[in-house]
């Protein structure tokens, strides 16, 4: 199973970079043109993300300088550390689910932080990919057809969230602790 | 939401540094993190167009339509009221396989329209039916075969191994679409589809 895991991770990306455009050539794609006409779009999105990431990330510096992020982390750690949750990801846990370029950056705080080939750098980045912006994506879709009952889709979103995060912190404490 | 995260991390910032008596930390802080940003953003160009690049091949290549037809005896489970030779069926394999393959800019079109497919089935229009729950909570849940912008982040920072996240976050994501899936059955019963009229102001 572990075994598996690695292999995927090792070979998902130079097998997808080949097998895709090989497909596309065979079925008459020109995949030179079209990779280049698709990858432009690339900077947009990179550079988009700018003053979002500007915005949380002087935020969250100003935060960590004045040590306030270690005071909040102390106050909850026991509690935390009771049920084996790892402190530094709460906040990451909290915020996955609101915000979208908030979370990235509080991610990226992470990563930088604890280092990216750290256990905890890695759980964060798994803990970041391993679920959307919920609110985000239920305002959008149900807002876009109008419906104002939601019925049971924030509680069964948020379940799904609350157990990506603890999936998220267990396999990478198994594969990479 | 986001406004009061934002103001509240920097005013008990301030807060927090008057009592210590550490203003210059704070100012650091701030331009540190500015700093940290351009640097993520731009760390970030070079993987975003060689995905984006990829994906836009794949959809060439009939990938997406093949892999919509790949998963559509999966879909006719999950969202059993639906008909199966209706359009939100096809709608939602497409806004599905975009998701998965990562295809941020073709998912949210899609996903708008399997809404609209699903809403054109919907007795009540200002209540959520079954079936877009379900949907909901899976792309909320947010499969994604390849966490392409955690990853970036990896890179970016200089990360020795950044794909080693890959299989973490498979099994992550599928725990929790599991979850999500599971949770969106179990709870519609009591959440009824047709409620009193009082209940229908208070829910928004």
């Amino acid at each position: 199973m572990r075994g598996a895991l690695d292999l995927v991770s090792l070979w998902a990306i130079p097998v997808l970079l080949v097998l895709i455009p090989a497909v596309g050539a065979i079925r008459g794609v020109k995949v030179y043109e079209v990779f280049v006409e698709g990858a432009k779009e690339g900077f947009e999105v990179a550079i988009r993300i700018i003053p979002f990431l500007v915005a949380i990330l002087v935020a969250i510096g100003m935060f960590r300088g004045a040590g306030a992020m270690d005071l909040l982390t102390a106050a909850l750690a026991p509690a935390l550390s009771a049920v084996s949750f790892p402190p530094e990801l709460f906040p990451l846990a909290v915020l996955r689910s609101l915000s979208g370029s908030g979370s990235l950056a509080l991610m990226t705080d992470i990563v930088k932080t604890a280092g990216p080939d750290s256990l905890l750098g890695r759980t964060a980045a798994t803990m970041y990919g391993s679920t959307e912006t919920t609110f985000y994506v239920l305002a959008v879709y149900f807002g876009a057809v109008g419906v104002r009952r939601t019925r049971h889709a924030v509680p069964a979103a948020l379940i799904a969230d609350a157990v990506a995060v603890i999936a998220a912190i267990v396999v990478c404490r198994w594969m990479f602790g | 939401m986001l406004n009061w995260i934002w103001l509240g991390l920097m005013a008990v910032a301030l807060v927090v540094a008057a009592v210590t008596g550490t203003p210059d930390n704070l100012t650091a802080g701030a331009i540190d993190g500015a700093t940290t940003a351009v640097q993520i953003s731009l760390g970030l160009v070079g993987i975003m167009a060689l995905w984006l690049g990829i994906m836009r091949v794949a959809e060439k290549a009939g990938l997406v339509a093949l892999l919509s037809r790949l998963i559509a005896p999966v879909l006719r489970r999950l969202f059993p009221a639906v008909p199966a030779d209706h359009p939100a069926i096809g709608a939602i394999a497409m806004s599905l396989a975009a998701n998965a393959l990562g295809l941020n800019n073709a998912a949210t079109p899609l996903g708008i329209k399997a809404m609209e497919e699903l809403q054109s089935l919907n007795p009540r229009p200002s209540t959520a039916t079954n079936a877009m729950v379900t949907f909901l909570s899976v792309l909320t849940a947010g499969v994604q075969l390849i966490p392409a912008t955690a990853i970036g982040v990896l890179v970016a920072s200089g990360s020795r191994m950044p794909t080693s996240i890959i299989g973490t976050t498979l099994v992550a994501t599928a725990a929790g679409t599991t979850a999500g899936v599971v949770a969106a059955f179990a709870l519609q019963r009591f959440f009824p589809e047709r409620e009193e009229a009082d209940d229908e102001q208070g829910a928004a």
